[in-house]
């Protein structure tokens, strides 16, 4: 008798004994699942090991296809990076906030723009009002730029910016600010999101319409390939997917197929595959199903290796790794009893790093509430660096390979996202899946479908559907000043009245004329940011051009 | 036939966060009642006028920006200058409990936070609706 059947034999024996103890000690509920609603049976065992040849499908860390983790040591090189995404009401005040995340042992910054900067206004625009430095920092211009990063040397610390409709205009303004202190753009490391496809569904500051947004993010590609070259282009993100209701296949699915509509406008711009690939990146989130989400991490990084090498035949090995960012999942917190959110960022980070995610962010135990405070930022941070040199899970790569469940979760994962990346190919690709619905109504689906689970308690969220408590509402939590909305449109009249208003005039004719051609786009706007022209003038110079996006709704 | 509950659920602001505003859409619309998702990027002229358009009985708006003490209370002043303060307004989002007091004096009828279970928004309209 094989081994194989060996096993076979001692499972029937197991099962057949089981059932019959199931009349005296039943199961809690007759249905179990995962976070996302995928079934998990009663017992995973060797057999389920063998469906898929493990050097093909699981290999070496640092090798093809990556399940592993893209590094061949992980965290025994170094850690991933520590960055927790902040900002909020001016420059100065962000600049503040840096430098203590900084002090604290933070890795790299990370910065939130308001929602006028991210939609391209300036802080005076009529749309702007009761929004500035609201959920980011305000930037305007250069100028702002400059104060954002004073003191902080940017060839020492790794920056991303969470910005995309209006990603050329900051990365312009992030180089220029380079420049005067004296860092060349090749030294500079980071990350824009610059992910328009994911802002139509999930997270909304679009401003132009796909086509024209496909041809300013293949311009930064372009132009990063040869000036910035160790920036990360993109990060094409799961993370607002997923906080928009997806279950984590349709997470890994939308982004992937993100990925691949990028890949396909940057050939079709002309780029060779090698040439950009390396510098594509990704971001998930990490929920609360600890085994589900590392099985999406690893699957996502197999996944990703097949699509560049087969379907795109990239064969430099760097085009093949999806590197990513993690964040805890900002819509698991509570806004009742906020400490028990300190516990799940601790399992959803320990996902996160169990799946080998390249940076971390660890959401704030006040954020279902407000904006964290200094003092639950910290929190945060000292749970990622607990997790790094107490907890023991970063000495060895992917210590759950191997595990009958995870290494079951992952198969079954990458076949969940196969076939929704095969019916958005069959609609033509995800800009059309897009704008046919298909991938929001698909979202919302899932997103009902997690409330009235909840509300008819088949989900339990402790806190807030069972074991509840009467509290007082939370005290000390981080308020921004109204006044900044003033203190930025008085710093933006002095602004306009100060500079050389006929150099930023004609850079930005310069802008439209290239703009309207097919040049690429990158010089001109830094240009134009250089002359301090404010990054409402640059959108609006686009949008004159390029027009708005007019989105379909649906619900 | 008896004339359904008309509501607009709306996102005033520059706030791209709707999965709140499309789950309570639909819950709404499963209660029976009928349903306007406006879209994200909603001035509050833009929609009081939907709000007038659309006959409605009930707007409910959604923020989770920040911006709500500036946008919630120009929503129900522009109501009363149409002459449309019939119209029941409530919100809700990540609104800080201490800014409650402040939105309800400006006439919005209720503020629900996280966690709210849209059951309680069904039976909160059903049972505050201003017009008959």
């Amino acid at each position: 008798m094989s081994e194989k059947e060996k096993i076979e034999e001692a499972l029937k024996g197991w099962e057949a004994k089981v059932e019959k103890s199931l009349a005296r000690f039943p199961e809690r509920k007759s249905n179990f699942v995962t976070g996302s609603n995928a079934p998990v049976r009663r017992l995973y065992t060797p057999l389920d090991l063998e469906k898929r040849d493990t050097l093909e499908s699981i290999g070496f860390p640092g090798e093809f296809p990556y399940t592993r983790g893209v590094q061949s040591t992980m965290y025994r090189g170094r850690f991933w990076t520590m960055r927790q995404y902040a900002g909020f009401a001016s420059a100065e005040e962000s600049n503040a906030r840096y430098k203590f995340l900084l002090a604290q042992g933070q890795t790299g910054l990370s910065v939130a723009f308001d929602l006028p900067t991210q939609i391209g206004y300036d802080s005076d625009h009529a749309l702007a009002a009761g929004e500035v430095g609201k959920v980011g920092v305000a930037i305007d211009s250069l100028e702002d730029m400059e104060t954002l990063f004073g003191g902080i040397p940017l060839d020492k610390v790794s920056t991303s910016m969470t910005i995309n409709a209006p990603a050329s205009v900051l990365l312009a303004m992030y180089i220029a600010v380079a420049e005067k202190q004296d860092v060349p753009a090749d030294k500079l490391d980071g990350t824009i999101q610059n992910d328009i496809l994911k802002e139509y569904v999930a997270r909304g500051t679009y401003i132009f319409p796909p086509a024209p947004s496909m041809r300013l993010i293949t311009d930064i590609f372009a132009f990063c390939s040869k000036e910035v070259p160790n920036w990360n282009t993109i990060s094409i993100s799961g993370y607002h997917i997923r906080e928009a209701g997806s279950t984590a296949i349709q997470e890994v699915a939308f982004t992937l197929a993100d990925g691949i509509a990028y890949v396909e406008a940057a050939i079709k711009a002309g780029l060779d595959v090698d040439e950009f690939a390396p510098r594509l990146s990704f971001f998930f989130n990490a929920h609360n199903d600890l085994f589900e989400e590392v099985a999406k991490f690893r699957a996502a990084r197999r996944v990703w290796a097949h699509i560049m090498k087969e379907r795109f035949g990239a064969k430099n090995p760097k085009s093949w790794m999806l590197r990513f960012h993690t964040q805890t999942g900002g819509s698991t917190l509570t806004a009742q009893q906020p400490e028990n959110n300190v516990v799940r960022v601790t399992i959803q980070a320990l996902a996160a790093v169990l799946g080998g995610t390249q940076s971390l962010h660890t959401n704030s135990k006040d954020e279902a509430l407000a904006l964290p405070t200094e003092a639950s930022v910290r929190i945060a941070l000292r749970t990622q660096q607990i997790l790094a040199y107490e907890s023991g899970v970063a000495e060895t790569p992917d210590p759950l390979a191997g595990s009958y469940y995870v290494e079951s979760l992952t198969n079954s994962i990458e076949e969940g996202v196969l076939t929704y990346i095969k019916r958005i190919d069959d609609m033509g690709g995800a800009v059309k899946a897009i704008e046919q619905g298909y991938i929001q109504q698909e979202i919302q689906d899932s997103a009902y479908s997690w409330q009235m689970d909840v509300e008819k308690d088949e989900r339990v969220v402790v806190g807030l559907n069972k074991f509840q408590v009467k509290e007082d509402p939370p005290k000390g939590l981080l308020r921004v000043d109204p006044a900044v909305g003033e203190r930025q449109v008085a710093k933006l009249a002095a602004l306009r009245a100060r500079r050389d208003n006929a150099a930023t005039t004609a850079a930005l004719a310069a802008l439209k004329a290239a703009a309207m051609g097919t040049d690429n786009l990158m010089p001109p706007i830094l240009a134009a940011v250089k002359t301090y022209a404010t990054l409402g003038e640059i959108c609006d110079v686009l949008r004159s051009v390029f027009g708005e996006y007019r989105p379909s709704v649906m619900f | 036939m008896e004339r359904k509950i008309r509501v607009i659920v709306a996102k005033p602001g520059l706030d791209g966060h709707d999965r709140g505003a499309k789950v309570i859409a639909r819950a709404l619309r499963d209660a029976g009642m009928e349903v306007i998702y406006t879209g994200l990027r909603q001035t509050p002229e833009q929609i009081v006028q939907a709000a007038i358009q659309e006959d409605a009985d009930v707007v409910a708006l959604s923020i989770l920006s920040g911006a709500h003490n500036h946008l919630f209370p120009r929503v129900v002043e522009l109501l009363r200058e149409k002459g449309a303060d019939d119209i029941l307004v409530f919100g809700g989002g990540v609104i800080p409990d201490e800014d409650i007091p402040f939105l309800k004096s400006k006439g919005i009828a209720e503020i629900f936070g996280p966690g709210t279970p849209t059951s309680a928004t069904v039976d909160f309209i059903k049972t505050h609706l201003k017009r008959a």
